[in-house]
This record gives C-alpha cells, sequence and structure tokens, in this order.
C-alpha cells in the first residue's frame, strides 16, 4: 500500500462546497468508521466514498490503536470529526469534546449524547445544554439529535454550526421514518441539517437530500454491508442524485392522471365489430 | 517513585517524571519536551488529569505525583 495521500473519486463539480460554521465540507457525504473490523476494507470504502470528513470516537489508549484509524485517516488526507459517543451527561460531554480538540487539533465535533444504550436515542436536554457549553468554548457543534423540529430550532439558537436529525435509530438501517418532520427541519433551518443515523440503502440517502438536507452521515450502511466499497459507491451517486433532484424542482404531486401525450388528433375509436 | 493510575494502568516512575514521560510509557513512542513525537507526525492523543484537559504545552511542566488519576485518550473507530 502507497504510503502517499490517496484521493477518492471526486464528486460531482456542479454541486458546491457546504459552509459549516466556517468549515468548508468539500461533498456532501460524511462517512463514519464504525462497525467493521477490516480496516483494509474500510480503507477502500472511504476512499470509493469521496468523503473529505469523517468520524471517529474518542476512547483511552490502549495498545492495539497503534495501526489507529488516526494514522489511516491522515494519510488519506481525510478531516476527522471526533463525535462525543458514550456520553450520556453534559460534562462528559464537554469533556471528551476538549480532549477530541487536544488530541486531534479540530473545532469540530459532533455533539452525541444519548439517553440509554438500547435505543441510543438522543437525550435532547443534555443535548441542548452541552451544544450551548461548546459553542460558548469555540467548538463547530454538529449535533445529533431527534427528528423534533422544535428541538432542531432551539439547538440552532444555542449555537449549533449543523443539526443532524437521525432519520432511525442508530444501525437499524429503517432508513427515514418521519420524511414530514425532516423535511420541515431542513425548510426552517438557517444552518445546514445533516440527516445522520437510520440509512440502510443508496435510495434512502437521495430521499434525505431530495427532502432538503444538505448533507448525509453514514456509518453502518456502508461499513456493515456485504460490500462496503460497493455500497460506499453507491451511497455517493445517491447524494449526488439526490441533490440534483432537489435544485431541479420535482413536479407537484397530482391526485389523478395528467396525460403527456397530446389528446388533440387521437384517431377515432375503431368500431366493435363483434 | 509516585505511582500513577493511567487508563486501567498502575504505573511507577522516576521522581520528577512528567505527563511527557506518562504518554510516552503508554504509546510507546519518543517524545520531545514539547509532547511532539521525536519522529514527527501527530501523535492523537490527549490527556485528562482529574476529569480537565491537560494542554501538550503544559505536558512538560506537570510533575506526576502521587496516587494521580490519567486518562490518555486517542481516536478509534467510531460512527
Amino acid at each position: 500500500m502507497s504510503d502517499t495521500a490517496q484521493t477518492g473519486p471526486a464528486f460531482d463539480a456542479g454541486i458546491p462546497p457546504l459552509d459549516i460554521g466556517g468549515y468548508t465540507l468539500a461533498n456532501r457525504l460524511i462517512m463514519g468508521t464504525g462497525g467493521i473490523t477490516d480496516l483494509a476494507a474500510l480503507e477502500r470504502a472511504l476512499i470509493t466514498s469521496g468523503t473529505t470528513l469523517t468520524t471517529v470516537a474518542m476512547r483511552r489508549f490502549s495498545p492495539d490503536t497503534k495501526t489507529s484509524v488516526f494514522s489511516m485517516l491522515e494519510r488519506l488526507g481525510i478531516d476527522i470529526l471526533p463525535n462525543t459517543a458514550g456520553c450520556y451527561t453534559v460534562k462528559d460531554t464537554v469533556l471528551t469534546a476538549e480532549l477530541a480538540r487536544e488530541a486531534l487539533e479540530t473545532n469540530l465535533i459532533k455533539v452525541e449524547v444519548i439517553a440509554d444504550e438500547h435505543t441510543l436515542l438522543p437525550d435532547v436536554i443534555e443535548t441542548l445544554e452541552a451544544t450551548e457549553q461548546l459553542a460558548d468554548r469555540g467548538f463547530i457543534p454538529l449535533v445529533y439529535t431527534s427528528d423534533d423540529p422544535a428541538v432542531a430550532r432551539r439547538l440552532e439558537q444555542v449555537g449549533a454550526a449543523a443539526v443532524m436529525p437521525l432519520g432511525a435509530p442508530i444501525g437499524t438501517g429503517l432508513g427515514i421514518l418521519n420524511p414530514h418532520n425532516i423535511e420541515l427541519i431542513a425548510s426552517r433551518a438557517s444552518v445546514p441539517v445533516v440527516l445522520d443515523a437510520g440509512i440502510g440503502a443508496a435510495s434512502e440517502a437521495a430521499l434525505a437530500m431530495e427532502l432538503g438536507c444538505e448533507a448525509v452521515l453514514v456509518a453502518s450502511a456502508v461499513t456493515r454491508a456485504q460490500n462496503p466499497s460497493a455500497m460506499a459507491h453507491a451511497v455517493k451517486a445517491a447524494v449526488e442524485a439526490g441533490w440534483h433532484s432537489r435544485h431541479a424542482g420535482r413536479i407537484p404531486r397530482r391526485e389523478h392522471a395528467l396525460a403527456s401525450s397530446p389528446m388533440e388528433g387521437i384517431i377515432d375509436p375503431v368500431e366493435d365489430l363483434t | 517513585m509516585p505511582t500513577v493510575h493511567i487508563n486501567d494502568d498502575q504505573v511507577a516512575f522516576a521522581e520528577g517524571a512528567t505527563v511527557v514521560d506518562a504518554v510516552a510509557h503508554t504509546t510507546g513512542r519518543q517524545l520531545s519536551a514539547d509532547g511532539t513525537p521525536a519522529d514527527g507526525g501527530r501523535l492523537g492523543v490527549a490527556v485528562a488529569l482529574a476529569g480537565s484537559v491537560i494542554p501538550r504545552s503544559r505536558w512538560a511542566a506537570t510533575e506526576l505525583s502521587e496516587g494521580v488519576e490519567l486518562e490518555i485518550v486517542t481516536a478509534v473507530q467510531g460512527g
């Protein structure tokens, strides 16, 4: 394997980069790195996805971490988005974020405060408080949250640089359970909305973009797919297709059919001779 | 000879040892006095002492005392 930085397939040049609190996201697919033990397969999937920003978790150093995902991402030239996965309280979240900033030299932080280990659903009360504190400390918080439009607005007000509602619980692959809410969040937000969690297949990433999300975060859908690289390729294409579809201006939904062939000049009906 | 808790381990250090020595011990990397790897590159490690981050700029000035609890963390795979 080469030691030089490898760049994946370029994202569609027609899709502009996204500003997230002063950070420029070069393309619209953020990747996760959990859920896969084969690091070489992970590396191939990340390259295929074309991603420029990828999440990591912060944990105690152990001898196994010597061949770490950190050095892989550095080698690939992919920016690192540390998360606060495993945190249940504001205090733990802020400390984890501070450790991540110190270790990885980035102000980006994926704020993830969960309520319990069974649902992994976000504790939005703790999340709101943690977001406010982290924004005050100069972080760029990208905030994992529920698909509640009222909570999304509150997060924005306290300093979220991006709001990241779940499509479905983490790792379920159930897709986007409440598309109406995701669309409502995206239509009212003045910060980027990133669909986070729940995606199982590429079509759901396209749907997220069509609903107005500015980017998509995908982990398990790729890392736990039977062929991670093939799914990374599909999700990348879906994010691009979804962005274009969103901006192309879709037709309104109708109750009844609307012919696309002219009704004039139709030949006379043939008389039924039977 | 202060004995220090590092993550799940207890480690004895020589008198006058600092956080730089603790990080070098745990990571197995040779470190310069400023806490950066002697062989170049980035370390990707942070240290907390009693619930507060110790910035790398203060590692060399922070002596290890008996019984202190250090958390030394790094990036791992995660969504």
